[in-house]
């Protein structure tokens, strides 16, 4: 984009006096994503605190309320205070969010370096990648729960594993590019031990792409959790989960829609917020590929 | 020739992965997966009976090859819960979602690529903002939120619409379109925004080009610059991401069959999760790996006629 010399001064300017309304014209995006994920996270940690009914206490007497004054959102089949299971729902869904995107990440650098620096390892690793690609990550997820014993760490299994092979893909090609620079190749002219190099040149550069790949990998895995535990082969079904909560909501969506809209809704945000952060975090660190998208 | 050949055979290894992955899953994962499968009310001779039928009493190389084998042959092997052959339960649950599947791809490329090319058409203004909001939002709302949302308004409110279920083709068009329609739509909305964002990105990038502005300045109208010009220019990277992004759909198609009670693969899977009937959903993994891969195989080899410069 071509700016006149006048427009720059503005911007110079701006940025010179109020440097925190110039980052949110630069970037509303990134702004908007991490104010509402900002939110969601103040919700989900304070659920304890600020929620006004516990999540798991049913009561015959309240059964199907609809949204009122005492309970926000209503109350679904159990009696129990669909407002206080949202609040609770959030700490699942991010909790796993997380785990999934530092799983996965973790678990393909490794794979991607080794891929990377290796030409036999790369054969092996990446047939294997392709194979995996070729099944769908929810389908692949699935198939991995009914052989364990669901539970929180079950479920950040079964979803970190499908998106392996994309960590996996884009390790392998960063580090085919930067092991091709030349300060790296000067490091191993000079004895640089493999590992080290591996830490402290090849990482740092390929952090950035990591940074907003893992908050897409989030933002999907956040998406998954709902998928598996709505299927029923997800988080055990006692936890308040999103997902729990609109499958049990299922058998009644005719009476009460609103045990389905509520968590539906706050896990769109949620997503949201999650893909508008990335969206701004790519175009913020990475503009060579921002411009292209 | 030979590239088409090499194109072809390299199919054979990935397909091979994918029988692996499902084959040591059973193996790999913690705890007794013949006490898993047989469920938590099984007597120890039921868990026996369990291992004796999937063939877990016998070393680990010795049940891949024989697996392997039957696999070959087309035999899947029978289902725990059922035991009625795997290929059986597959096939008389195909149908209902091959029509799914082909009505919401189909919905999402309709829209998706006009969508896709107005926005980068347009690019800056706020129908492309607008067009790519609606990308985003799509990519972000749950399948299922969509779908209830449908329901309790198309369905419920307006009762324009059946609420769940599925008619099939030979019951009459109307009934069958009626039932498909919110699922095809519900479920392709995710895949409609990944095709309209790659195809504004294709299109934007081809729009920059020389040849473009040459044509604009030789005074091509623009429907014929878009899409005569452009859009063919655009198209490999555009059906790339079409054929890639069927992973993502097949996925979607489990859930949606779930939201509105369709029985297809989809609900099969679900079932077979909760019944620990490990052998279908063995066979559903390979099956739905082995469509991705040969959709994938054709789109590859229609390069070719897409784009006659590459030349095998």
């Amino acid at each position: 984009m071509a700016l006149t010399l006048s427009q720059i001064e503005a911007r110079v300017d701006a940025a010179g006096r109020h440097p925190g309304r110039a980052f949110v014209r630069r970037h509303p995006l990134l702004v908007i994503g991490g104010a509402l994920l900002a939110l969601m996270a103040l919700i989900a940690f304070l659920a304890p605190w600020v929620a006004p009914y516990s999540p798991i206490e049913m009561s015959v007497l309240k059964r199907l309320k609809p949204p009122s004054s005492t309970n926000f959102f209503g109350t679904d089949a159990m009696g129990r205070d669909v407002f206080s299971r949202v609040l609770w729902g959030g700490r699942v869904s991010l909790g796993v969010g997380m785990s999934v995107a530092l799983l996965a990440t973790i678990v393909g650098v490794m794979m991607g370096m080794v891929a990377g620096f290796s030409r036999t390892a790369d054969a092996v690793i990446m047939r294997v990648m392709d194979g995996m690609m070729a099944i769908p990550g929810i389908l692949l997820a699935v198939a991995m729960m009914a052989l364990m014993r669901a539970s929180i760490q079950t479920v950040v299994i079964a979803i970190a594993v499908p998106e392996i092979p994309r960590v996996v893909r884009l390790v392998r090609s960063l580090v085919l590019v930067i092991r091709e620079q030349p300060y790296v190749q000067a490091a191993e002219a000079i004895g640089t031990r493999f590992h080290w190099i591996l830490l402290r040149h090849v990482l740092p550069n390929a952090l950035t792409p990591l940074i907003v790949q893992g908050t897409f990998i989030c933002a999907s895995a956040v998406l998954f959790e709902a998928y598996l535990s709505f299927l029923g082969a997800g988080t055990p079904p006692e936890i308040p989960s999103w997902g729990n909560m609109m499958a049990e909501g299922r058998a009644v969506v005719q009476l009460a829609f609103n045990i389905i809209l509520f968590p539906g809704i706050f896990l769109g945000l949620t997503v949201l917020s999650i893909n508008l952060l990335g969206d701004g975090l790519r175009d913020m660190l990475d503009p060579k590929i921002a411009r292209r998208l | 020739m030979l590239y088409v050949v090499k194109r072809i055979l390299a199919v054979i290894p990935v397909l091979g992965v994918v029988a692996v992955v499902v084959f040591l899953l059973l193996h790999l994962s913690p705890g007794d997966p013949a006490a898993l499968i047989a469920g938590d009310t099984a007597s120890s001779d039921d868990v026996e009976r369990v291992r004796q039928l999937l063939g877990l009493d016998r070393p680990l190389y010795e049940q891949f090859v024989s697996w392997l084998w039957r696999l070959l042959q087309g035999d899947m092997g029978v289902s725990v819960f059922t035991g009625l052959p795997v290929t059986r339960m597959i096939g008389q649950r195909i149908e209902p979602t091959l029509w799914l599947t082909f009505l919401t791809i189909s919905f999402a490329v309709v829209f998706a690529v006009p969508m896709g090319i107005i926005a980068a058409w347009r690019a800056g203004t706020w129908i492309d903002r607008a067009l790519m909001a609606l990308a985003v939002l799509s990519f972000s709302l749950p399948v299922f939120l969509i779908g209830y949302l449908f329901i309790f308004g198309f369905s419920i409110k307006l009762a324009w619409l059946p609420v769940q279920g599925f008619r099939s083709l030979s019951e009459g068009f109307i009934p069958f379109i009626q039932h498909l329609i919110l699922p095809a739509v519900s479920g392709g909305l995710v895949y409609m925004a990944l095709i309209a964002r790659m195809t504004r990105a294709t299109m934007l990038e081809v729009l920059g080009e020389d040849y473009i502005r040459t044509a604009r300045a030789r005074g091509v109208g623009s429907r014929r610059l878009l899409l005569r010009h452009a859009l063919k220019n655009a198209a490999v990277p555009i059906v790339t991401t079409i054929g890639l992004g069927i992973a993502l759909l097949l996925g979607g198609v489990i859930v949606t069959e779930s939201v509105f009670a369709i029985p297809g693969i989809g609900r099969l899977t679900v079932e077979s999760v909760l019944r620990h009937d490990y052998p279908v959903i063995q066979g559903i993994v390979l099956v739905v790996a082995a469509v991705y891969v040969f959709i994938n195989l054709a789109i590859d080899l229609l390069y070719t006629v897409l784009d006659p410069r590459i030349r095998y």
